[in-house]
């Protein structure tokens, strides 16, 4: 079997609260990713999925301590000399942020930043090559009138157009891995298909391996070979997508289902009662049991471990069997 | 843009016939009696002489007949007649304003420059012991008033150790520069007279100095905290995730959006050095507006005074403008109607 693309293994971090003692906000992750396949990576507001992709770009705030491996292309990420991730990001791996207006500089040109990402990592393309070729990266995503929009500055474009133009940002390099950060969440549900599409489909053409990171399942059920579901600093749930979808066996993971819109739309949605904890106020033992209707008394003292769980892997003390399939319900 | 310009540059003369009525009115005012300086002492005492001063000098008037003859003659660019230099403002003020501009572009420019790279390096190495090195060296500028701060420099660096030279535009005897510009170092660089340049420029190092000094700080906090601001924004995560260095980060995307305040408080900048100046050039016996305005103020000059004060309006409302432009154009989200 050929080495992953991304390898990320018991990673964990930590921050310094108020008042002075370190949470984890991470607690022990492992995800991978073969060479063009796509992850998703799914979970509700706050259970780490963000940190977890910043930590092994080194992207965290100083003073967040991470512990663990990420190996990319069998290279450690986590300690690398920033001289040499420096290299990687933007070159090897591109990032696609959630808003994708604070995410570009106000004050340049779209093209600019463009041609920036193409010239941090070439210094012999020349400013007015990295501009024609910001163009053709904007034909490539569906901008129209290339010429004209790449002299243009953020506020001039659309939401969905600025968000192909991160794409086309993201892309600049041809990396081997792009990591978007919830890249639709921002957007029209209209504008958001169009993202997901074309994102999908240059992915594909392209052969680059795609983390996506959504707290929506449904984002994700159409273009993930695999999905990891996070909750509290943790995955849950991981396996191929599909039996993810119909052999479901985390609670959670069944919860979050429930709460995905469907094409008929007949009955309600069915919401995770509760709010996520953060992570200076988790609870004892499995952090998902104040909302979950199977939890029982060893619940609140155990974290349950993570084992294989008919076609997916779950960390639950009473996951749910093939009967219990929730789709279809 | 450009209609924009124009019409705030007509909107300038309006607002100046309403700062000319205020300080006329004001000077009408204050007490003191400005015949002291048109008649010697021991001639008050003679009524005739006193009358015909008074009727040379219109000041036998009433007050609403000299105030529109005030504005008639200020319409036709006739500032008034000195008091004391008994010749016309105007010319009393073009003789004297290259001085000051020579002196305030200076400061302007040490000023800024010096905020600049301090605000840069502090919000490089923030926390760092030259962060700290730096907000005490820009404490002290704004907090120290520039009499003080001028003297004990003027003091240590002319006076003790000869550093630079002594006080006024050039050593004595020694002919200015044709005048062009009216700047010493300009014109002596017109007339390719480096040695000249280098003497007028020495002069103006130390008073420049102070007075950028003074400007230095709040430029300095405005710079670090603008600069720090932006390296949190999601611009420069992703400035980062392309793979740009720290410096790229600082220079290339946060200056930028830095440049936008910045530009903001240069206009109230400038006013501050005009003021400034006004003590500066005291000091430094720097023969420039600010201290013709001391002396205009001192012996009850009123032609004088309000020369100073129009012209200073002026200078103040051509810097807002100047500001505005150039917020405009840092701002690509500006757009001027
Ligand atoms: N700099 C920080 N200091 C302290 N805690 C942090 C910091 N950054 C993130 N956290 C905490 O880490 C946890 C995970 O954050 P993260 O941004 O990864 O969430 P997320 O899963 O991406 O959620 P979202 O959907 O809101 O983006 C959160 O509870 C957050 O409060
Ligand atoms: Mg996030």
């Amino acid at each position: 079997m050929s080495e992953p693309l991304l390898d990320i293994r018991d990673l964990r971090i930590s921050f310094r609260g108020p008042d002075g003692t370190w949470s984890e906000a991470l607690r022990g992750v492992d995800l991978s990713l073969e060479r063009g396949g796509v992850l998703g990576v799914v979970g509700e507001s706050g259970s780490g999925k963000s940190i977890a992709m910043m930590a092994f770009l080194q992207l965290l705030p100083r003073g967040a301590r991470i512990s663990g491996s990420a190996r990319f292309n069998g290279e450690e990420l986590i300690g690398m000399a920033p001289s040499r991730i420096r290299q990687i990001r933007g070159k090897n791996i591109g990032c696609i942020f959630q808003d994708p207006l604070s995410a570009f500089n106000p004050v340049l040109t779209i093209g600019s930043q463009i041609a920036e990402a193409i010239r941090l990592h070439d210094r012999s393309v020349s400013r007015r090559e990295a501009l024609k070729e910001a163009e053709r990266l904007f034909e490539m995503v569906s901008i129209p009138q290339p010429a004209r929009r790449v002299r243009q500055y953020p506020h001039e474009f659309s939401g969905g157009m600025r968000q192909r133009a991160m794409i086309a940002m993201a892309l600049a390099n041809r990396p081997e891995l792009i990591i978007a950060d919830e890249p639709t969440t921002a957007l029209d549900v209209t504008v958001q298909a169009q993202i997901l599409d074309l994102l999908a489909d240059l992915r594909k053409e392209l052969g680059i391996g795609l983390v996506m990171i959504t707290h929506d399942l449904g984002v994700v059920a159409g273009i993930a070979d695999e999905i990891a579901v996070m909750y509290g600093g943790k995955v849950v749930e991981r396996g191929p997508t599909d039996p993810v979808f119909y052999d479901t066996a985390h609670p959670y993971t069944a919860g979050l289902i429930g709460a995905v819109p469907t094409l008929e739309g007949t009955g309600a949605l069915r919401q995770i009662p509760g709010t996520p904890p953060s992570i200076f106020t988790r609870p004892q033992g499995c952090s998902f049991n104040p909302r979950c209707e199977r939890a029982e008394a060893v619940c609140l003292r155990e974290d349950p471990p993570f084992a294989v769980h008919g076609r997916t892997s779950c960390a639950c003390h009473f996951p749910l069997g093939p009967s219990l399939r929730v789709v279809g319900s | 843009m450009l209609a924009y310009i124009v019409r705030r540059l007509i909107s300038i003369p309006f607002l100046l016939l309403g700062v000319a009525s205020v300080s006329f009115l004001l000077s009408q005012m204050t007490k003191g009696d400005p015949l002291a300086a048109l008649v010697p002492e021991r001639m008050m005492s003679n009524p005739e002489i006193v009358e015909a001063v008074k009727a040379e000098w219109g000041l036998d008037k009433p007050l609403p007949v000299r105030y529109v003859r005030y504005l008639g003659n200020l319409i036709q660019g006739d500032l008034g007649t000195s008091f004391s230099t008994r010749r016309p403002v105007a010319t009393d003020i073009a003789e004297r304003l290259p001085a000051t501009l020579e002196l305030v572009i200076a400061a302007m420019i040490i000023g800024t420059a010096l905020g600049l790279c301090l605000g840069l390096l502090s919000a490089r190495f923030r926390g760092s012991a030259f962060d700290s090195l730096a907000r005490i060296f820009a404490l002290i500028g704004s907090s120290l008033p520039i009499f003080w701060s001028g003297l004990i420099l003027l003091y240590l660096l002319s006076v003790r150790i000869a550093l630079v030279p002594g006080t006024g535009r050039l050593p004595p005897r020694v002919q200015p520069p044709p005048t062009h510009t009216g700047l010493y170092t300009i014109d002596a660089l017109i007339a390719g007279d480096i040695s000249l340049f280098w003497q007028a420029l020495a002069h103006l190092a130390l008073p420049a100095f102070v007075l950028g000094w003074a400007v230095t700080g709040i430029i300095t906090r405005l710079v670090r905290s603008s600069l720090i601001e932006g390296l949190g924004q999601d611009y420069a995560r992703t400035a980062r995730a392309k793979g740009a260095p720290e410096r790229v980060v600082l220079i290339g995307h946060a200056l930028p959006n830095a440049m936008i305040p910045l530009l903001t408080i240069l206009g109230f900048t400038f006013a501050y050095l005009i003021t400034g100046a006004v003590l500066t050039e005291a000091i430094f016996s720097w023969p420039g507006i600010g201290s013709y305005a001391v002396r205009a103020a001192a012996s009850l000059d009123y032609p004088a005074i309000g020369g100073v004060t129009i012209v200073g309006s002026v200078a103040f409302l051509l810097a807002n403008l100047l500001t505005d432009i150039a917020y405009a154009w840092a701002n690509p989200r500006i757009k001027v109607h």
